[in-house]
């Protein structure tokens, strides 16, 4: 490890670093806003639910580098542009996700549901305040693999140019100088730590009758 | 059309350079990755799942692996391995590592939840049939372990597919390289070529792998012709001999 260079090129890294939360972390918003109406619709769709889901895990077979590539063509944009990583990822997330969502919602007993119903739940309010908060444990489950995997594709990305952590790695082997490589790989796996802990602690916090092993 | 200008010219679908050749290539790493991941992860997943000792390492180890992003992983290989090893094996043996490196935790952990959450009556009954451990193993646990091996095996092959692509940023051969070499000469077309060859390839492998696994479980597991109405629908139907 040479920590000069580390010191000397820290505004760099950080920049790399920021750059790369965002391009991670974006796709899972977006496709958990587009997930959960996605997800209840399959969730509703009966004897579709099968078909539909293996429709769905279709998207996630693509290799993310093919996806990089491809998307320009589809979107119109430079194969430059970050946008391209942002689509490519929120649909891997919503190919994840949109099966959570599903399988959150159907995990619901349903005693709660007849419960919910008996005691004059109408069907949207019955589906945010009751069904949508006992399924937190399994979709926070699909985000955090979401997460943690998003973090190591996006570094992908700096294989068509566009700068992240990824950034690091290819700088690195130009240069057969292992420093940045080392660098990336940690703040990569530190920074998909703290994202899987910070979503471990919402749900925690958003679903306080979980019983928890003390 | 741009996207397919490459696929189209007669002259990229032979030679050493050619569609054929680069796919041949994606299949054979591919294969001989999972090949060797499998030789490491199922008998350490049927071995924690059928003594169900040593269950954190499986968690841990999918965990943990997920994070590290494979990319980084490569050219660290790379660049560590190249002074040990002559000629083009200093990029086909790390790049070969990391894919197994990757293969091997889906394909572990499928391996031993299929295993850990075989039917319990069926495992007991087999016992008291005076089955073996091993037996009990082979002929109860593992194809009732099946759908769950092969779901792993689904996932560390696009898994695998997808990271040999990248591979070929340090000099892998197979598809990938119409991307890596499609992005260093400005050619969009040969870069559109490498992608959705690619994409072919992985959702051709893993509608392949479903089949097997729906050839290969057992009618028992999934109740397929077993329901009520395939008695009905054999008593309609008429004799045809």
């Amino acid at each position: 490890m040479n920590f000069d260079w580390l010191w000397r090129e820290s505004d760099m890294i950080f920049d790399l670093f920021v750059r790369h939360l965002w391009l991670s972390a974006v796709p899972v918003a977006i496709g958990l806003a587009l997930a959960l109406p996605l997800g209840w619709l399959v969730h509703r769709s009966g004897v579709w639910r099968g078909p539909l889901l293996n429709l769905v895990g279709l998207l996630f077979t693509i290799p993310s580098l093919a996806l990089f590539v491809l998307l320009p063509w589809f979107l119109g944009t430079q194969i430059l542009d970050p946008i391209n990583v942002v689509v490519a990822l929120t649909i891997y997330v919503l190919a994840l996700l949109v099966r959570t969502v599903s399988d959150g919602l159907g995990s619901v007993p349903r005693e709660t549901l007849q419960a919910a119903n008996a005691m004059g739940y109408r069907p949207l309010s019955r589906l945010l305040t009751v069904e949508l908060p006992l399924a937190i444990p399994v979709i926070a489950g699909g985000l955090r693999v979401a997460l943690v995997s998003n973090i190591s594709i996006v570094s992908v990305a700096a294989l068509v140019g566009t700068r992240q952590l990824g950034s690091l790695f290819t700088q690195g082997l130009q240069l057969q100088f292992l420093t940045p490589i080392i660098a990336g790989i940690v703040l990569s796996v530190a920074l998909a730590a703290a994202l899987d802990a910070l979503v471990l602690f919402l749900s925690r916090k958003l679903t306080p009758w979980e019983r928890r092993p003390a | 059309m741009i996207l397919f200008e490459w696929l189209l010219d007669p002259a990229n679908w032979s030679g050493p350079y050619g569609a054929p050749t680069l796919i041949w290539q994606h299949v054979v790493y591919t294969l001989a990755a999972l090949l060797l991941a499998s030789a490491i992860a199922v008998p350490i997943g049927l071995y924690v799942g059928h003594t169900r000792r040593g269950e954190f390492v499986i968690a841990g180890a999918a965990n943990v692996l997920r994070a590290l992003p494979s990319l980084g992983l490569i050219v660290l290989l790379v660049i560590l391995f190249a002074p040990v090893f002559a000629s083009d094996l200093a990029f086909i043996v790390p790049s070969l590592v990391v894919l197994i490196l990757l293969a091997v935790p889906p394909i572990m952990t499928g391996t031993y939840s299929g295993v850990a959450n075989a039917n319990r009556a069926a495992v007991d009954a087999a016992r008291g049939m005076g089955f073996t451990p091993l037996q009990v193993l082979l002929r109860v646990e593992i194809p009732c372990a099946l759908p769950l091996i092969f779901s792993g095996l689904r996932g560390a092959t696009l898994q695998v597919i997808s990271t040999a692509t990248i591979a070929a940023y340090v000099s892998l051969g197979g598809l990938g390289r119409l991307i890596i070499d499609g992005r260093a000469q400005n050619d969009y077309s040969q870069m559109a070529a490498g992608a959705i060859l690619v994409a072919l390839l992985a959702l051709v492998v893993d509608l392949l792998i479903e089949f097997v696994a729906f050839a290969t479980v057992s009618r028992g597991l999934t109740r397929r012709g077993t329901n009520r109405f395939s008695t009905v629908r054999r008593l309609l139907k008429p004799n045809r001999s």
